[in-house]
């Protein structure tokens, strides 16, 4: 599907949609060294590159990551691949920095020591230039959502169209209204986030996350403090666009249900171990991991004291 | 008064030494953590020995326990047992046990993983503080660096900064800020005039009057007072502002999305900020010279259009420009401390709270202290 929308020949009228937006934002790329020409240049993706990656495509690389604070060792030695277009959960106990790795994946955080490469952008060397492509190209959601408050949620998911295109007021309102029909937020354009409750809070913040139309979406913990019908609901959204839209999802979370029903490939994290325990298919590893904290992980059995 | 649980006692204990020297307590009825105190005083009174070394504790007429009173029957046996008497608690009905097995005596000696340390004498104290006075500098220092730099980027790419924002921040520092500056400066000039007349009086020198308030006015009390007011009200949203943003991951998911959070959080309130100040500086001198002639006129008989006159004479362009400069740099100060501590909160509401207090006392610090600059400098420049 995703290969569908870059090609630009069908699909459903929204990708069309989208598809002469790219054109129309590439095709004006013509002020160079301009913001706005980096963005042209983003989108300007290799279509051949798109069209025959059947194979799995690697859009993050992490090769020996090792993570510091103080005195206080969080990862001795992480490598990992996410590749394009599947739906990545890094998983573990509380403690063992998940959302820190997810942070030094979005160049919150340096590490100490290592290689982080997303989108084939080199997050440790955060050159600026090049961090704003990987910017441009990645979206993220945060816990509680993190709009602003002082903005409406329509405000909030116009921002990045703002700052990133030079479209018309008119179009913007456009992918507005339609990014907010996409997490089925429709009609809610002008609340503040205060007014809407803690589950659209996070629908409206994946909205924003995906105004750009980002290639990579980064999700912390995406159904915590949320009930199990909304926390389902939202799962199986984030299932729907990376089908619909092919977007690369990498999602950090300890909910067993969620990583069941949406996981193509999981970590596990440890904090004993400093870094990761198990790698692979979730149902597989349920049944077949040979550490017993992930067997006991999987299976819900508590570390017997 | 502080109401206390009720203390009414639930519970019974009687002890019964048997003829082979051991001893056996039956607690009976209900022991919950109102009753540990009467519980605590009934085992400190009468306990009867156990002369061979055995007690067993019947805990079978036991209804009800809460946890203080699971752990009170435990603390009570792990007692005698330190003091050499095997004690066994016997016939505890399942739901008794049940409680008791839910509380690991064991866990209780364990040591706090963060050692309690808090005991560091004067000078560690003084160290610390002074190394954290020197870091809080670094950071002040690095920051004001960076929106100088902004500042500078700002004139070349305007496009930079959110001109909206910049409106609006005019308005929350300027124009909500006029009731409480104009009535501060006028009272103020008012003050200032009637006390020094009390005393120009005596002398016949009622004319000077006018002539002293335009000058402190206008190089003192004017920028000071107006920066002060701006400080309490502005710097302290600003930092509260930005706190909490940063409380609630707003400024990471800024940087998330590519926007650098100096340029669009820090820059428009500082660009605010530093247009409105000196506008109200003015503002505030001017009416701290009007409150000055209301009692020239009412109290010393002069006319307003001698007292205009005296004050045209003795102020120059000069004090209104240097005066003007200074609150650009006032303000500037006040944005760039406010934005900063806002943006070094870490943690939660405390936090926040912290760094709105810091920034205002940081503001009217350095605003002192910019002042005793500018007064030397001022003094020595050749007009």
């Amino acid at each position: 599907m995703w290969r569908g929308v870059l090609g630009g020949h069908g699909g459903p009228p929204l990708q069309r949609f989208l598809h002469v937006g790219r054109l129309a934002w590439a095709g004006t790329g013509a002020r160079p060294y301009s913001d706005f020409c980096m963005l042209a240049d983003y989108f300007y993706l290799p279509e051949e590159a798109t069209l025959t990656a059947e194979q799995p495509e690697p859009i993050i690389r992490v090769e020996h990551l090792r993570a510091e604070f103080g005195d206080n060792l969080v990862f001795e030695d992480v490598s990992f691949q996410v590749n394009r277009g599947e739906i990545f959960v890094i998983l573990g106990g509380s403690g063992c920095g998940k959302t820190t790795l997810l942070k030094h994946l979005v160049g919150l955080y340096r590490p100490t020591a290592g290689q982080v490469v997303v989108n084939g952008v080199d997050i440790v060397r955060q050159d600026p230039q090049q961090m704003y492509r990987m910017r441009v190209g990645t979206g993220m959601l945060f816990q509680a959502g993190a709009l602003f408050g002082s903005m409406t949620l329509a405000e909030n998911i116009a921002l990045p169209l703002q700052k990133y295109t030079d479209l018309s007021r008119e179009t913007i309102d456009l992918i507005v209204k339609m990014k907010l029909g996409l997490v089925n937020l429709s009609g809610y354009e002008n609340h503040l986030p205060e007014e809407i409750s803690g589950g659209m809070k996070k629908r409206a913040g994946l909205a924003r996350a995906m105004a750009l139309d980002p290639a990579i979406l980064f999700f912390d913990e995406p159904s915590a403090g949320l009930d199990p019908i909304s926390a389902v609901e939202l799962d199986l959204l984030i299932k729907s666009l990376n089908a619909g839209l092919g977007t690369t999802m990498v999602i950090v979370t300890h909910e067993l249900q969620s990583i069941f029903l949406i996981a193509h490939r999981i970590i596990m994290l440890d904090k004993q171990a400093k870094g990761i325990i198990a790698e692979g298919d979730p149902v597989y590893l349920k049944d077949h991991a040979t550490d017993p904290i992930v067997r006991n992980f999987f299976n819900r059995q508590p570390m017997s004291a | 008064m502080k109401k206390r649980l009720q203390t009414d006692k639930g519970f019974t204990l009687k002890t019964q030494v048997m003829p082979n020297g051991d001893s056996q307590v039956f607690l009976a009825g209900e022991l919950r953590l109102q009753e540990i105190k009467a519980f605590e005083a009934e085992v400190q009174g009468g306990w009867p020995q156990a002369t061979t070394g055995r007690t067993s504790l019947d805990l079978g007429g036991l209804e009800f326990i809460d946890s203080a009173g699971a752990l009170a029957i435990l603390e009570l046996q792990a007692g005698l047992q330190a003091q050499g008497v095997i004690c066994t608690l016997d016939n505890a009905p399942a739901k008794i046990q049940d409680i008791l097995n839910l509380i690991d005596i064991r866990k209780l000696a364990q040591p706090p993983l963060l050692g309690g340390g808090r005991e560091e004498n004067f000078i560690t104290r003084v160290g610390d503080g002074f190394l954290e006075f020197m870091h809080d500098m670094n950071q002040v220092v690095s920051f004001t660096g960076e929106l100088l730099l902004g500042l500078a980027a700002t004139c070349v790419k305007p496009r930079l900064v959110r001109w909206s924002d910049v409106i609006l921040y005019m308005r929350r520092v300027g124009v909500e800020g006029l009731p409480i500056i104009s009535l501060i400066a006028l009272l103020l000039g008012l003050i200032l005039a009637f006390m020094s007349s009390l005393q120009l009086k005596q002398f016949g020198a009622n004319i000077y009057v006018a002539s002293l308030l335009a000058l402190a006015m206008v190089k003192e009390l004017g920028p000071i007072m107006t920066a002060i007011l701006v400080a309490g009200r502005s710097g302290s949203a600003f930092a509260a502002e930005i706190g909490t943003m940063k409380v609630n991951e707003e400024v990471d998911a800024l940087i998330v999305m590519g926007m650098n959070p100096m340029y669009f959080l820090a820059l428009p309130k500082v660009i605010a900020t530093m247009v409105t100040v000196p506008l109200l500086t003015i503002y505030a001198d001017l009416l701290g010279i009007i409150g000055g002639l209301i009692v020239g006129v009412t109290l010393l008989d002069l006319t307003v259009y001698s007292y205009i006159q005296e004050t045209r004479y003795i102020l120059t362009v000069f004090d209104f420009v240097s005066s003007f400069i200074k609150s650009l740099v006032f303000a500037f100060l006040i944005a760039a401390i406010g934005c900063q501590r806002g943006f070094q909160v870490r943690g939660g509401a405390a936090a926040v709270g912290t760094a709105t207090t810091s920034a205002v006392v940081a503001a009217i610090f350095l605003i002192i202290v910019v002042d005793s600059i500018f007064a030397i400098v001022l003094t020595y420049i050749p007009r």
